[in-house]
């Protein structure tokens, strides 16, 4: 019983973090159907920045206060360069798909490349408060806080996500502009505004992902991100382009396989039921669990 | 804002300049003939003991330069096969270093695993990616677009993470499957022989040449076009989008295959690295900077940019990279670093690639020398 709790619990924090990296992708292309192959340096750079603040950044540390000005740094560094990446590189080939999704890749070869020319290909220790560390007894298993930490961080953004969509004027012209952009385009209300916003959302939140998972794993490596991505792309395409919503269910199915299986079956075998998954998902409904038949 | 003008799909490069000149001059009489002229250079290039400094480290017919050009050559075919995909077909796939890496495991487990001699080993092998790229591609095939790009990279990666974990001790893990040199002829064994590589992966090219022109040349390749522009018209025309793009992913599974089959013998071997999604990122990167849906623009796309995956690693640890400041040496020191940003710009400047260099010069041309045809 204590391993199926504990593992239901390391699931869910994985599942918090691929949701972390999946809601962004996930808006990003159900608006702009850009498939960002770029937001695993988001998260690279959110991680890198919180790593260089907790050393570097006067007031900010590995504990209690000065981790959260660390943290915040990250996120500061991750939504800055997403806005950047969104104004310079995808909005001057506006709705050229194909040349974004291209240019998004040579971004992701350069700016991995970028990150291992500075801090070097080895992973390197990440400044972590001392009580991520140890671990909560809950229901008499040991669940390391590391993970606890990313479950309430993900949990926060999925509300504050969905409250943001639901209860502001921009959110309802992202959730128009995810249904039918063209629409939304001939009512003359500008949709590259909503672009530039979808992407510093999904890069905060791929940032705060790159900052609380290097926490998780103890440690930082410019290849992260790009590991992370693939089981993000698989939630987004399991839940349904676009939502929010789906990402969450998607994210903690995947999550919770994965742990489960990787646990009672051999290591690794986790990973290909989550394509297996995604291979029944596609078959019987290619559209996503909460996507609709009429987009897919 | 940068303004980009460019066609949606490049032209053909030889069509433009034809048009642009009615009076047919010499060059395009001989313009036909040119690949074959290569083609003879390329064969007795290994008969040459030129020395290029700065370009390659040895003389041309010394072993580790004729390796670094067969490996080119393997890939120039690799990127000319992904094409069929991607510049063909307009089928973006993520997943296509997965068929390539089961020609390279394939044929390196079946002889150094099963012992089978070299004849036996490839065949199994390419049959089995193509196969593999059949059941793989009918089911990614149901979604269309970026969620296929999706799908085909999450396959590719379970490939990666069969052959990374090592799963019933076949493929070695980490540490790759050095290929028992017991099972080959003798003729690709040993450094001396390592001309025999290049000539076979210049084979190798010649044929996915010629299989990707064929095809494109058909109706079959018609209906791909077709395909590339606009689905839905196929559709109505009252033909199977679904069959015939199964055909081209299997076909150009079947193509990659063969093209691992052919690296495995080059490098020797297989390692996990070949399995990666940046693999496929670069396939990608090769066709767009060559031009996709080209004919010779894949294949110089896929021979410049592994040329400079190679040599930008020396050029990086060169004197002159060194002397510069850290913040630029550094990078520049990463190969992927440059090439990334070479892709970049031309995706913005060269939305062509090389293949659309041509017709843009004759055009420039044309339009700077006083007195041609070009008013009407």
């Amino acid at each position: 019983m204590d391993a199926v709790i504990l593992l239901t619990l390391t699931g869910l924090g994985l599942a918090a973090l691929y949701f972390l990296v999946a809601s962004g992708l996930s808006l990003v292309f159900g608006l702009a159907d850009v498939l960002n192959f770029a937001h695993g340096l988001f998260l690279g750079v959110g991680a890198y920045a919180t790593w260089w603040a907790a050393g570097n950044l006067p007031g900010a540390g590995a504990d209690g206060f000065g981790f959260v000005v660390a943290v915040a740094f990250g996120v500061a560094a991750g939504t800055l360069v997403a806005v950047l990446v969104e104004l310079v590189l995808i909005r001057p080939l506006y709705s050229r798909t194909i040349e974004q999704v291209l240019v998004t890749v040579g971004l992701s070869l350069a700016g991995v490349a970028l990150l291992q020319a500075t801090w070097g290909a080895d992973a390197r220790p990440f400044p972590r408060p001392e009580w991520t560390r140890q671990v909560t007894s809950i229901l008499g298993a040991q669940v390391p806080n590391g993970g606890l930490l990313l479950i309430v961080a993900a949990t926060l953004v999925l509300g504050a996500i969905l409250a943001f969509l639901r209860w502001t004027r921009y959110g309802l012209i992202i959730r128009a502009g995810v249904e039918n952009r063209e629409m939304v385009t001939a009512l003359g209300i500008d949709v590259r505004k909503a672009f530039t916003l979808v992407f510093a959302i999904g890069g905060a939140a791929a940032a705060l992902a790159g900052a609380l998972g290097s926490v998780y794993f103890g440690t930082v490596s410019p290849q992260q991100g790009g590991s992370l991505l693939i089981f993000a792309f698989i939630v987004v395409v399991i839940g349904g382009m676009g939502s929010v919503v789906g990402s969450a269910y998607a994210a903690v199915a995947v999550g919770l396989l994965q742990q489960f299986v990787n646990y009672y079956g051999t290591s690794g075998l986790g990973d290909i039921c989550v394509v297996a998954l995604l291979a029944v998902v596609l078959l019987l409904r290619p559209q996503g669990i909460a996507g609709k038949v009429a987009t897919a | 804002m940068t303004e980009v003008k460019s066609p949606e799909v490049p032209a053909p490069s030889a069509a433009v300049p034809s048009e642009l000149t009615p009076e047919p001059n010499r060059w395009s009489r001989v313009r036909p003939f040119l690949p074959l002229a290569v083609l003879a250079v390329a064969l007795i290039l290994p008969y040459s003991t030129l020395h290029l400094p700065g370009i390659f480290e040895g003389a041309l017919n010394s072993p580790g330069t004729l390796q670094l050009l067969a490996v080119c050559l393997v890939f120039g075919g690799l990127a000319a096969g992904y094409d069929l995909l991607f510049g063909r077909t307009g089928m973006l796939s993520f997943g296509h270093a997965l068929y390539f890496a089961a020609g390279v495991y394939g044929t390196d487990i079946l002889i150094t695993r099963a012992g089978l001699p070299l004849w036996q080993a490839a065949p199994l092998a390419i049959v089995g990616g193509a196969i593999l790229a059949g059941l793989l591609g009918a089911v990614a095939l149901r979604t269309v677009g970026i969620a296929f790009a999706m799908v085909t990279l999450a396959f590719a990666q379970v490939g990666a993470i069969l052959v990374a974990r090592d799963f019933g001790g076949l493929t070695g893990g980490e540490e790759g499957l050095p290929l028992d040199v017991a099972g080959l002829p003798d003729a690709l064994v040993g450094v001396t022989n390592t001309v025999n590589l290049y000539w076979l992966a210049l084979a190798y090219l010649v044929v996915v040449v010629f299989v990707v022109h064929r095809v494109s040349g058909s109706p079959t390749g018609r209906v791909l076009a077709g395909l590339r522009d606009d689905e839905r018209r196929i559709g109505v025309l009252g033909l199977d989008p679904y069959r015939f793009k199964l055909v081209a992913f299997t076909l150009a599974g079947g193509l990659a295959a063969a093209g691992g089959a052919v690296y495995c013998l080059i490098v020797g071997g297989a390692s996990p690295h070949i399995t990666s999604s940046e693999l496929t990122l670069s396939l990608l990167v090769m066709v767009v900077l060559g031009g996709p849906g080209t004919r010779w623009g894949p294949v110089l796309g896929g021979i410049l940019y592994m040329y400079l995956d190679h040599r930008l690693v020396s050029f990086g640890s060169s004197d002159a990279v060194d002397a510069l400041p850290a913040f630029l040496s550094r990078p520049l020191s990463q190969p992927l670093f440059v090439l990334g940003t070479v892709f970049i710009l031309a995706v913005y400047f060269f939305p062509g690639g090389l293949a659309s260099l041509a017709p843009r010069l004759a055009l420039l041309r044309n339009s700077v020398r006083p007195g041609t045809r070009r008013e009407r």
